[in-house]
């Protein structure tokens, strides 16, 4: 689509397709929004309306929503930025300029109904430049007070219609809906005080005659504008910064893949890809889609969305994910999950819902911005009230010089910003480490975790049963191990048992060759049984050998001290002699035992919670270093054993994969689910872990303190700053110190304190990783 | 004191109540609308800013953004866990199901312009 003319045509096709209430094409974005009845149509008979009059139309991906939204937020960000420094420099330079033009005229009314000058902004300008301005430019203090006046007044005038209206249109749509922000205060203070000294420019005389100095701030509103929008565009800047992970996230995804069809490989267009077709990957290249390798091995540098260093080796029938960079092979790989399904699709989705979230933390800032305005400017009539009733000399101008000052330093903004930001940016920092946080509340509660209980399998183990152990009975029918392995794996491959499944793995990996099993049979519960190479080999528990008639007593004493260390004993007999044992564990990750240790000097108490019976819990729970084991609990089990947990004041997280576990995610104040890149989705879980190891519960758990830390200094700061600048700026501490804060000082503390809670939240980017 | 200060306290005290009478009460109850689809225009305030629904029924809210201030460039509803960048000039739609009867209350990023929906 190129022209306004494209733009209607394929509007009006959507708009007269049945079942189409509205539809919006947007030339600039090149996207359509339709509103229909999915009773009467769907999404891809719209897709193919489109398509009809010439134009192609995908549907677009959750990754690619975001993606664009994200560029139409940079790009209104990004002029709003330039707009705003334009302005602000603008305003600056004439800011300066009508300091120098006041300078006369506040000398002119110095020796009128002045009172000592309280502010320490006005008393150096009196001190040091005045003399100064004297000697450089005598002739300015010539020119008649009146024509200077005027002079500022109109340019004034400019500068708050140019660079500052913005401030009084919203101010007054926002009065409109009985509602105030920012823009009012900026608003109303800035135009009282140009009113007044507009006021005062035009008739003085009236002001004389009562006994009132006919005092001019036109270079107070100047400067506040100035400084005010400068702060603005810093902090517009900042912002930006926040979504930076999200952006990164989003910008992963490639354009194009290259695809093997007919025999040829061709480049098309990511959206074009469909499930089940080839992909050519070569080295260097970064992974189009989700798939799994179909030939070819390499290794893929997943550290852009699972936070792990290493790079992962891939080989035959591998997950291969969408957005990660291939780095050493050719591969051939079948695409699976594609757009809004995609992985990569799925983690910016999650990103997404989990910054629009908010943290309970924020509902006290929440009411306080609720009637922070009104509040504030109750607050500067009382000041001004006060002031006016109370002050030795000049009361009007003082009084209304506190009433400004109060209005303009009040700063809500701040306590807007304090915690989402820091939402922003923590979540968009888990998500570069492989810890997707759901949203600020879940970020809130790991915050105060007190208690971790675990899963075993999978999650503290590498939930894939392996051949530890193989025991030979000396002279027994099987001559070494190799003969032995060769008879059981070969029975085994029979099985689809995991424990089978292990030991098929095992022999191949010795290169072990298989042979043929004849009259193969299988007793559910015990083991297999199978004649090989015209020998009968039974494989199984010590029941099933007894059943054949076997003695296993040459093998009891190994069983037994291998179980006892929480293995898997597999019996095996050849020609009805017992043969030798295999025996099976499940072994923990290499990095439990040090991930347990940093959770437990993070100050948090680590429990076992397994299915497993308690000989091979305690064995598993005694390697990698953790003290308390509830065994031989079933799901609900778990459930009741948080539940006592949680009754007894613990905060307690529970980690375990999203599927068998996600009744006790459920239950747990923060679920864990530790992913294998496939199920982000886990419903159940507040946290997924796109890094299978436990070193990412310790950066979850060290990231949200972290944030929690984070949003306290910003909540703390945005409220202390307007509990002690807004009085300051009414005058509080004039009675003891003799201090006040002119207008112009106010607006400076004001545009830099929304700005430091920002940056604040910005310093989280840099959370580092322990290991 | 004199006739002019006796003046300015009384303006003051009026004028105190006025503001909080104007922001907070004299707002409230205003214009309400009802429906499964509803269009709310975004200018520095949402209006309207009141809106009935039926609760358990998907709703459509179709935000109308015509200001430019940084303000309003998000609506949130924090019940819902939706927090939406409205693009000015554009139309965002945001579809949401009140769960059950109740106050649901949408605001801007940072909570300055609110909105109450009610489901009923």
């Amino acid at each position: 689509m190129t022209c306004a003319a494209c733009q209607s045509r394929v509007q009006s096709a959507l708009q007269k397709h049945p079942g189409v209430e509205d539809a919006a094409v947007n030339l600039m974005m090149g996207n359509a929004t339709v509103t229909y009845d999915p009773a009467a149509t769907t999404q891809d008979e719209l897709v193919d309306a489109v398509r009809a009059t010439g134009y192609g139309a995908e549907l677009q991906s959750a990754d690619s929503t975001a993606f664009t939204e994200q560029e139409a937020r940079d790009r209104a960000q990004a002029e709003e930025f330039v707009d705003l420094r334009r302005k602000a420099v603008v305003s600056g330079v004439a800011g300066a300029v009508a300091m120098v033009l006041s300078m006369p005229l506040m000398s002119a009314a110095a020796g009128q109904s002045h009172g000592p000058v309280a502010d320490p902004f006005m008393r150096w300008m009196m001190s040091t430049l005045t003399p100064w301005l004297r000697s450089v430019a005598p002739w300015l203090y010539a020119i008649h007070v009146q024509t200077l006046s005027y002079g500022l007044m109109l340019l004034t005038v400019g500068v708050m219609v140019w660079a500052g209206r913005h401030f009084y249109t919203r101010a007054w749509t926002a009065f409109h809906h009985h509602s105030a922000d920012m823009n009012t205060l900026i608003a109303v203070g800035t135009g009282a005080a140009f009113l007044y000294s507009a006021l005062a420019t035009l008739w003085p005389d009236f002001f004389l005659s009562r006994g009132i100095a006919p005092d001019v701030y036109y270079e107070a509103v100047i400067i506040i504008i100035a400084l005010i929008l400068a702060g603005n565009a810093l902090e517009s800047r900042a912002k930006k910064h926040t979504a930076a992970a999200l952006r990164g996230l989003a910008s992963l995804r490639p354009k194009t893949a290259r695809v093997l069809r007919d025999g040829k490989e061709i480049d098309i267009e990511v959206e074009t890809v469909s499930p089940n077709d080839t992909i050519v990957l070569r080295p260097g290249e970064r992974v189009p889609v989700d798939g799994e390798v179909l030939s070819g091995e390499s290794a893929i540098d997943e550290s852009m969305l699972t936070g792990e260093s290493l790079a992962v080796a891939k080989t035959v029938g591998d997950r291969v994910i969408g957005g990660t960079v291939n780095l050493t092979g050719s591969v051939r790989y079948r695409a699976t999950t594609l757009g809004s399904d995609s992985v990569l699709s799925q983690i910016v989705k999650l990103m997404r819902d989990a910054q629009g979230s908010r943290a309970p933390i924020q509902r006290l800032a929440d009411k306080v911005s609720g009637i922070f305005v009104p509040v504030v400017m109750s607050i500067a009539i009382a000041t001004f009230v006060t002031w006016f009733v109370l002050a030795d000399s000049a009361p009007m101008v003082r009084a209304f010089a506190a009433a400004v000052a109060v209005l303009i330093i009040a700063c809500p903004c701040a306590m807007g910003l304090a915690v989402p930001t820091a939402v922003m940016v923590s979540t968009g920092k888990g998500a570069e480490l492989g810890v997707l946080i759901k949203g600020g509340e879940a970020l809130q509660r790991a915050g105060d975790l007190t208690t971790v209980a675990m899963d075993k399998t999978g999650t503290v183990t590498e939930g894939r049963p392996t051949v530890t152990d193989v025991v030979l009975v000396p002279g027994g029918p099987a001559a070494d191990e190799t003969r032995l392995l060769r008879l059981t794996a070969s029975l085994e491959r029979s099985s689809e048992h995991p424990l089978a499944d292990a030991i098929v793995r095992y022999a191949k990996v010795r290169g072990i060759e298989l042979a043929a099993v004849e009259s193969f049979t299988t007793t559910t519960g015990k083991g297999l049984s199978g004649t090989i190479e015209g020998v009968p080999v039974t494989a199984g528990n010590e029941a099933m050998l007894q059943d054949g008639g076997v003695d296993v007593a040459a093998l009891r004493a190994d069983a037994e001290r291998l179980a006892g260390q929480g293995k898997t004993p597999v019996y095996v007999s050849v020609g009805g002699r017992p043969a030798g044992l295999l025996a099976i564990a499940d072994p923990i990750k290499a990095t439990s035992r040090e991930a347990i240790a940093q959770l437990g000097r993070l100050g948090l108490d680590v429990v076992l919670l397994t299915g497993d019976n308690e000989r091979t819990a305690n064995a598993i729970a005694r390697e990698a270093g953790i003290s308390r084991v509830v065994a031989g609990v079933l799901p609900e089990g778990k459930v009741a054993e948080l539940k006592r947990l949680q009754a007894g004041g613990k905060v307690v997280a529970m980690v375990g994969d999203g599927i068998n576990d996600a009744p006790a995610l459920a239950q747990a104040d923060v679920g864990m689910a530790v992913g294998t890149g496939t199920d982000i989705a886990a419903e159940a879980a507040d946290v997924v872990l796109m890094r299978g190891d436990l070193r990412s519960v310790v950066e979850a758990v060290r990231l949200s303190r972290r944030t929690m830390r984070t949003m306290k200094q910003n909540l703390f700061w945005a409220f202390i700053y307007n509990v002690i600048g807004i009085p300051i700026a009414a005058g509080a501490l004039y009675p003891m110190l003799g201090l006040l804060l002119s207008p112009i000082l106010a607006s400076l503390a004001m545009a830099f304190s929304s700005v430091s809670v920002v940056a604040n939240s910005l310093r989280l980017r840099g959370f580092r990783a322990t290991g | 004191m004199t006739t002019s200060e006796w003046i300015v306290i009384a303006g003051g005290l009026a004028s105190i109540a006025w503001v909080n009478w104007y922001f907070f009460m004299a707002g409230r109850g205003a214009a309400t609308v009802q429906g499964s689809e509803i269009v709310i225009t975004v200018d520095n305030g949402y209006s309207p800013a009141t809106i009935r629904a039926l609760a358990g029924a998907p709703l459509r809210l179709v935000f109308d953004r015509k200001d430019t201030s940084s303000c309003s460039e998000e609506v949130v509803f924090p019940d819902f866990g939706v927090r939406k960048f409205l693009p000015t000039g554009e139309r965002t739609t945001i579809e949401i199901t009140p769960p059950k009867p109740g106050k649901y209350e949408f605001m801007c990023g940072m909570s300055m312009l609110r909105g109450t929906l009610i489901a009923e």
